[in-house]
């Protein structure tokens, strides 16, 4: 019974995983022209787009609390977000392309969603960069932690600026309806919301084992 | 309070400047061969859009190369001492400050000598010069931060680019919108969305920077 309190969520991310899998691939989904049985990509790729969003918000709020507290917990545990973040993103960005080659022909367009996509990686790959040129444990907390703030914030100005700038081909965006206008009855929803909480909570539990899998390591290298 | 902190920290900023005239002297250099990079590639721009992207592109490496070297050329025992003096909010709004000046003036060379090299095709100058300046303050606000940040690594060139770039874009986008509006000899009227946008973008960075810049220098 403890072991189920303890461990719920993984159960149900590994549930709303499979049944994303099997549902979006077998249940009833629009058919629509162009996109066909393409359609089915929104399980896999927006999802991969609002569990990184998720992420990236959550290594923010950690970067913020390290700010807080110089707790050096805090900023192993925005790093590692930020990491499986990346994972999501290069994930979204594939099946993105994929769709993309298929309904619009080519595999990348100059689009502001994609576009804003691709600057979300460049910014965290820096992150990753600068890290990484820091030697000084303190030192790099600190430093990463504020241009993680810093970059969160006119990352999301971005996001928010760019499709009132520029026409997008997405749906929802320069004309186009929104794909809750192509889902009529609903049928949709019933995968896609359920695939969000599920691919958010197995990102969740690959940062968990990370995080314990480096503890680990560390204890075993101060037993040394 | 503030204000004769400020006023003092930027004294010493111009002063430093023209001790080290070679650097200045350097910036004004780099413009002036980028632009004629740009000149002998190109010869003549017909294509607006292209005008008018070159030039940013221009006035972005030139204010990251101007700005870049704002916390390397103090070394560490100076800095030091002069964090014991001042307080940070007044180091960070100087150095801004500072650095916005510096980017302005040589954004304004940049566009002056382009314009005559390249040739002009501006229809609303008022306009195209706002959009100039109000890029200046964002540009110089966002590549102080981060050149504070790339000053403690020891990859500082690198890292300057490769942090400031994705974060400028906001930025730069607005601000290509707004001076292509300028370049077309759109009304003010117009095109004052945009200028809203850039002055709130520049508030925004600025009010992080003033909040965030205290947890980068504490050693």
């Amino acid at each position: 019974m403890r072991q189920i309190r303890a461990h719920w969520w993984k159960i149900l991310g590994i549930a709303f995983v499979l049944y994303a899998i099997i549902g979006g691939l077998l249940m009833d989904a629009p058919r629509l022209a162009i996109l066909n049985e393409t359609i089915r990509n929104l399980y896999y790729h927006v999802t991969m787009w609002f569990a990184m969003m998720i992420l990236m918000t959550a290594s923010v709020v950690y970067s913020v609390r390290y700010l807080m507290t110089f707790n050096q917990d805090f900023d192993q545990k925005a790093r590692i977000a930020a990491g499986i973040g990346i994972v999501f993103g290069l994930a979204g960005i594939l099946t993105g392309s994929v769709w993309a080659r298929f309904t619009w022909g080519v595999y990348w367009v100059n689009d502001p969603k994609l576009n804003g996509a691709a600057i979300t990686l460049l910014i965290y790959l820096a992150y990753v960069i600068l890290r990484n040129s820091l030697d000084e444990e303190q030192k790099r907390a600190r430093l990463a932690a504020v241009y993680n703030i810093f970059a969160y914030v006119l990352l999301m100005v971005f996001l928010m600026i760019l499709p009132r700038m520029t026409d997008s081909l997405h749906p929802g965006n320069g004309g186009n309806p929104a794909f809750s206008s192509y889902d009529l009855d609903h049928t949709m929803r019933l995968v896609f919301y359920p695939a969000i909480i599920g691919w958010t909570l197995i990102g969740v539990w690959m940062g968990q084992i990370r995080l314990r899998l480096e503890n680990i390591e560390k204890q075993l290298q101060d037993d040394e | 309070m503030i204000g004769t902190e400020l006023k003092t920290l930027l004294k010493k900023e111009l002063v430093l400047e023209w001790r080290s005239k070679f650097a200045l002297g350097g910036i004004l250099l780099y413009v002036l061969s980028t632009i004629f990079v740009a000149y002998l590639s190109f010869v003549k721009v017909v294509d607006v859009k292209t005008w008018n992207a070159l030039l940013w592109v221009i006035i972005l490496f030139v204010s990251t190369n101007a700005v870049s070297k704002a916390f390397v050329q103090e070394d560490q025992s100076k800095l030091i001492y002069l964090y014991t003096l001042a307080s940070p909010q007044g180091i960070i709004l100087s150095k801004i400050i500072y650095h916005a000046i510096l980017v302005w003036i040589v954004s304004m060379l940049s566009v002056g000598v382009y314009i005559t090299l390249i040739g002009n095709v501006v229809q609303n100058m008022g306009l195209f010069l706002t959009a100039v300046s109000l890029g200046s303050i964002g540009l110089s606000s966002v590549l102080t931060l981060v050149s504070a940040i790339a000053a403690q690594s020891n990859n500082n060139v690198t890292l300057m680019s490769i942090l400031s770039f994705p974060i400028l874009l906001p930025l730069l986008i607005t601000l290509i919108k707004l001076s292509g509006g300028a370049i077309d000899g759109l009304a003010w009227s117009v095109t004052s969305k945009y200028v809203i946008v850039l002055a709130l973008l520049n508030v925004i960075v600025i009010t992080l920077s003033y909040i965030l810049f205290p947890y980068l220098w504490r050693d």
